[in-house]
């Protein structure tokens, strides 16, 4: 059994790499952060505000991990509470009512699984930002950076384009709790990372994202400059569509309707 | 009145009278241990209380069955039976399983769904299966999910859904994750169109199912007992080493949380689901 999968997924959890902040303030100018949810607290793990991309308003929004053992701690390991859903959520509509476009940095291994963030409504929170977003009239770029993980992942990444750095990861599932749960075996992660297609190539051969940006062999701030200026062309040519929300319902919809050709 | 009282099933207490008196029957009639208060139920009777023990415990239901105690007879036609699961990650002993679970469940996916008429209102019905792999969702019950609000969407019909999941179905990886933001989006739109959706969820209603549409619903109902949630109650003691709350994820907490609207017995779910079809009629019955 190959170990390259399992490899990408300890790649794309390393602590080294860059963080949702390190893309914020290396991308955009000016950014100011915004706090709460106005319902019950400011989640740490999920940082937003607004910037200017190459110039324009955006509203951005980014799960951080942080990168020293204070700072992961402080962001709760990149985990949010529900709150930190619904902050983004109303970010995003804030954004919405200005006409700005929204991006999305995604890096967590999924949403915290604790008791208040069940009885806070996780599943709830997580709902209705999929709901919501797939009717916000601005374009939306979502890229994973590090670690999508599940419901947590997904709940910023209904977006018209998503996208994922080279060395990141996007699961239904960790490798382990796959394993742990299909061969009562977390040592098997490895070969449960290689069926789960969770590589960005998978991804895009799936046809679940659209783009994947090389990030080796290339210096830091040409790395920055590029995906500053691949983001500008893109929100550029999104905000032209008179028909947004009609493709991004489009672009889901397709995922998995091959069942029904024989309907037809 | 809070929906929560009115829900309360008169014939509870008359239920829980009568079962501490001997029960007369047959020698030798099966019964089902109730694993809530370990009293042996017989299985007449357990049927004719539709699969609900004397003090209150609901056990799991076949989708089949729970079509026929909830819509009017002979008014339920099936759609969307043609939609099924692959394997299209290739993934290890998941064709195998597919096969084995088709066997003993009698079903070809995680949800049954059709149009019916529960008390003479018109509506569009999903039924999620828990002997189907424990209702998990891949690409086929999310193609049918959609397909079904897609399908009340253009003829203005309500949706009632009936969920029990454990979540999205690991073996099609992303692409079950996938059907979550597809079938919100369906959901958005049937919505958006002023048709109503009733959720009521099932035990256990969890994980990708929970923070999709089972949560997106206008009114969600929830059965006794039911365990609704996101993630696992084991991967929550793991990961936070506390120990849980009484009630934890039960749906009487869910209610106490304010996550979901009431608790729905069965005893009284076919007429409180037809009561609140009736009062939307002017944006969901008009099919």
């Amino acid at each position: 059994m190959s170990n390259s999968a399992y490899d990408k997924v300890k790649l794309a959890r390393d602590s080294s790499r860059p963080t949702g902040l390190d893309y914020i303030n290396n991308i955009f100018k000016n950014f100011i952060e915004m706090h709460g949810d106005r319902r019950y607290a400011d989640d740490h793990a999920i940082v937003g505000g607004i910037a200017s991309l190459n110039g324009s308003p955006a509203t951005v929004i980014a799960i951080e991990k942080g990168h020293t053992a204070k700072e992961r701690n402080y962001r709760n390991f990149g985990a949010p509470h529900p709150e930190g859903y619904r902050k983004a959520l109303r970010l995003m509509k804030q954004a919405e009512k200005f006409g700005r476009p929204i991006i999305c940095f995604i890096d967590t291994s999924g949403a915290y699984c604790g008791i208040e963030a069940e009885e806070r409504g996780q599943g709830q929170a997580i709902a209705e930002n999929l709901m919501e977003m797939t009717t916000l009239c601005v374009p939306i770029i979502s890229i994973l950076i590090g670690e999508g993980g599940s419901g947590g992942a997904l709940a910023l990444a209904v977006a018209d384009r998503v996208w994922m750095l080279q060395n990141s990861v996007y699961s239904v599932i960790s490798p382990e709790g796959c394993a742990s749960i299909l061969w009562k075996d977390s040592t098997k992660a490895a070969e449960a990372a290689a069926s789960l297609k969770l590589s960005a190539e998978d991804a895009k051969n799936l046809g679940v994202i659209e783009r994947i940006i090389s990030e080796t062999d290339i210096g830091k701030k040409e790395f920055y400059e590029r995906i500053k200026l691949l983001l500008a062309d893109e929100v550029e040519a999104l905000s032209s569509d008179p028909d947004l929300i009609g493709k991004r319902y489009d672009r889901f919809r397709r995922i998995g309707a091959d069942a029904k050709a024989a309907l037809e | 009145m809070a929906l929560i009282n009115f829900l309360k099933p008169k014939n509870q207490l008359e239920e829980g009278g009568r079962s501490s008196a001997p029960i007369q029957q047959d020698e030798g009639e099966p019964e089902k241990k109730c694993p809530n208060c370990h009293k042996d139920i017989p299985l007449s009777r357990l049927w004719a209380n539709k699969l609900t023990c004397a003090c209150g415990y609901h056990f799991r239901m076949k989708s089949r069955q729970r079509i026929s105690m909830i819509t009017d007879r002979d008014s339920f036609r099936e759609l969307f039976s043609d939609i099924k699961s692959g394997n299209p990650l290739n993934f290890p002993g998941y064709k195998d399983k597919l096969t084995t679970v088709r066997n003993v469940s009698g079903e070809e996916e995680a949800v049954v769904c059709g149009t019916a008429r529960i008390g003479k209102q018109n509506c569009c019905v999903f039924v999620m299966e828990s002997s189907f792999m424990m209702g998990s969702m891949g690409s086929a019950v999310g193609e049918k999910i959609t397909s079904i609000f897609e399908y009340a969407t253009k003829n203005h019909m309500p949706v009632v859904g009936f969920t029990v999941s454990g979540g999205a179905r690991m073996q099609e990886g992303l692409l079950s994750l996938m059907q979550m933001a597809k079938t919100s989006a369906a959901v958005k739109r049937h919505s958006d169109a002023g048709l109503l959706y009733i959720a009521v969820l099932t035990d256990p209603t969890t994980g990708g199912v929970t923070a999709s549409f089972a949560m997106e619903a206008d009114i969600i109902l929830a059965e006794p007992g039911a365990t609704v949630g996101f993630a696992g109650a084991r991967v929550i003691v793991q990961t936070t080493r506390k120990s849980l709350p009484k009630e934890f994820q039960k749906a009487e907490s869910m209610l106490e949380h304010g996550f979901i609207d009431g608790i729905a017995p069965r005893s009284g779910q076919k007429k409180l689901l037809s009561d609140i079809l009736k009062m939307h009629n002017n944006n969901g019955g008009k099919a």
